[in-house]
């Protein structure tokens, strides 16, 4: 199953001015344990699913009270440099959509 | 120990008006404070760096009139943080002149109003580094040194409950406060209280951005927080909202690097050992948060500095064969800029973004694109001179509109062209310091000054 059916919220958005943060929080336990147990999110996972060195992934966290996955990649230049493409960091989760599940 | 309510309105004063008929369902819980945050990070570094708010003043006067309304009808203190976006002194001193016009068109008053200023002369700081301050940088910056200071135009310290603390305990009854720590401003009336750290930073926490602590998601929808030292009672006053454990737990860990440190002047909040509990269909009460105090004290820094001048253009495309060619067609758009202004990121920059391909992710997207029926380009250009930038802009943009492809059907122009005039842009600002200043006592950085608004005795009523 995709990733977007076993979770309600999937976003992203600024941690500070250096860092984009991800949230992915499930509908309920269930969908949770199944998220967490699979093993399919892990730092080296969403560093490959977004292209970025694994070093840029500076946090990744299992969050068990909001039935939630986070995690947090550094920017390369701070938010609204020059150049920026998303101030808010607000448009980033879109590729965890399609991650499968088993 | 006292049981204190405080509602807050908004998670970020002025940006949208706050609506009002949750405000007064809030209003009549008995409320004992009124809290709301003003400022964020998220606006981007030209606001702090350029001294310019980034709200409306329509909508910053019409969340003020409404909370200095209430609180003075209440007759309780309203406390407002990092005042007009950035807390810069502009912003506390734009504050303090609407609460004054405030109070003389309903002949409020009168009452005590403490200003608290946060902003730093980038020289104090230049001071404090060469008697050997060690201005340490955030989450993988650098530390602070003289180079990082000259790119710098404006600095604010982000404040702890201290400042404000002292002004309410010398009887203000409105607070406008420069930049401070989003949950520093809730929990400083919960510690005059004589209530946890804990409890009073996780209230802080949990309430900094109002009715997002809430299901389903609303914006500017009043929350209600109480403490009575059984734990922090969160309670949606919107009715159709509920503050439930998941929540307030996925609030907690709302825009931050990790969901279980809160950083503050003198220490973190951890939340790593928080339990939930539904206690009505409204209500969520959380226990188990801990402070781990620092055996030093920091204080955050905020800097930002210009850059650069900058331009845009906008332009269009929809021939399938230009579109699968993008990258050729920008190539040599970059190359004739190449050819008459010399090297790209040598005395100016270009950047375009291509809206239909990867203009919101560019390096972070891993989906290649479908070829898109249009794409949308906005062509930025930095320069350090203005009619420079907005030269080299409008033959930056025009080049797509002669990009010079071998097959190309469309002799009469490569892109459609939304107007052929160069759109002056804001200058390019950067966010220099995101760092830490260790200090000897946490007010040092911060200058307050209390005042009388209204007439009449002031010590009559606080």
């Amino acid at each position: 199953m995709k990733l977007v059916e076993l979770a309600s919220t999937i976003r992203s958005k600024n941690a500070g001015v250096d860092h984009i943060t991800f949230d992915v929080i499930c509908r309920d336990r269930a969908n949770f344990e199944r998220v967490r147990d699979s093993g399919v999110l892990n730092r080296g996972a969403v560093a490959r699913l977004f292209g970025v060195e694994e070093g840029r992934v500076t946090d990744f966290v299992v969050f068990e009270p909001a039935n939630a996955i986070k995690f947090t990649i550094r920017r390369l230049r701070p938010s609204g440099s020059m150049g920026e493409s998303d101030l808010f960091g607000a448009q980033q989760y879109a590729p965890l959509f399609d991650v499968e599940i088993p | 120990m006292k049981t204190v309510r405080i509602i807050t309105p908004t998670g970020h004063l002025g940006t949208t008006p706050l609506e009002k008929a949750s405000f007064e369902r809030g209003c009549a819980e008995s409320p004992d404070f009124i809290v709301a945050d003003s400022g964020s990070a998220d606006i981007g570094p030209y606001p702090l760096g350029a001294d310019r708010p980034a709200s409306d003043e329509v909508w910053q006067r019409h969340d003020i009139e409404a909370m200095l309304l209430a609180a003075r009808r209440l007759r309780i203190p309203l406390i407002i943080g990092s005042a007009s976006d950035t807390g810069t002194n502009r912003g506390v001193d734009q504050y303090v002149r609407l609460v004054r016009e405030i109070a003389a068109e309903h002949r409020l008053g009168p009452f005590r109003l403490a200003k608290i200023y946060a902003e730093i002369p980038v020289d104090e700081v230049r001071r404090r580094l060469k008697d050997g301050a060690v201005v340490r940088g955030l989450n993988g910056r650098p530390d602070c040194d003289p180079v990082t200071l000259d790119r710098t135009d404006r600095i604010v310290a982000v404040m702890g409950t201290e400042p404000i603390r002292d002004v309410l305990r010398a009887g203000a009854a409105v607070v406008i406060a420069g930049r401070s720590s989003d949950c520093a401003i809730f929990a400083a009336p919960l510690l005059e209280a004589g209530h946890s750290l804990a409890d009073a930073f996780f209230c802080g926490k949990a309430m900094e951005c109002a009715s997002f602590c809430g299901e389903p998601f609303m914006g500017k929808e009043t929350i209600l927080g109480r403490v009575d030292g059984t734990g922090v009672y969160l309670t949606a006053m919107h009715p159709d909202q509920r503050c439930t454990p998941a929540s307030v737990a996925s609030h907690a860990m709302y825009e931050r690097l990790n969901p279980f440190r809160e950083y503050v002047p003198g220490g973190y909040l951890d939340m790593s050992t928080c339990s939930y509990e539904q206690v009505d269909g409204k209500t969520t009460r959380v226990t188990g948060q801990t402070f781990v105090p620092s055996p030093t004290t920091s204080i955050k820094l905020e800097g930002s500095g210009k850059v650069a001048e900058r331009a845009l253009f906008i332009t269009g495309i929809r021939d399938p064969y230009t579109i699968a060619n993008l990258d050729r067609v920008i190539g040599w758009a970059k190359g004739k800029l190449t050819e008459r202004f010399g090297p790209i990121g040598g005395t100016y920059n270009v950047f375009y973004h291509v809206y239909g391909r990867n203009a919101v992710m560019e390096a972070l997207e891993p989906t290649p694109a479908k070829a898109p029926l249009e794409v949308g380009i906005v062509v930025e250009v930095t320069c350090d001179d203005a009619a420079r930038a907005e030269t080299i802009c409008h033959i930056a943009g025009k080049n797509l509109f002669y990009a010079r492809l071998p097959e190309v059907k469309g002799t009469a122009g490569t892109a459609a062209i939304m107007s052929d005039e160069v759109l002056h842009a804001r200058p390019a600002y950067e966010w220099t310091l995101n760092h830490v200043i260790e200090v000897a006592d946490p007010r040092e950085l911060f200058r307050t000054q209390l005042e009388t608004v209204g007439a009449g005795d002031p010590t009559a009523r606080p």
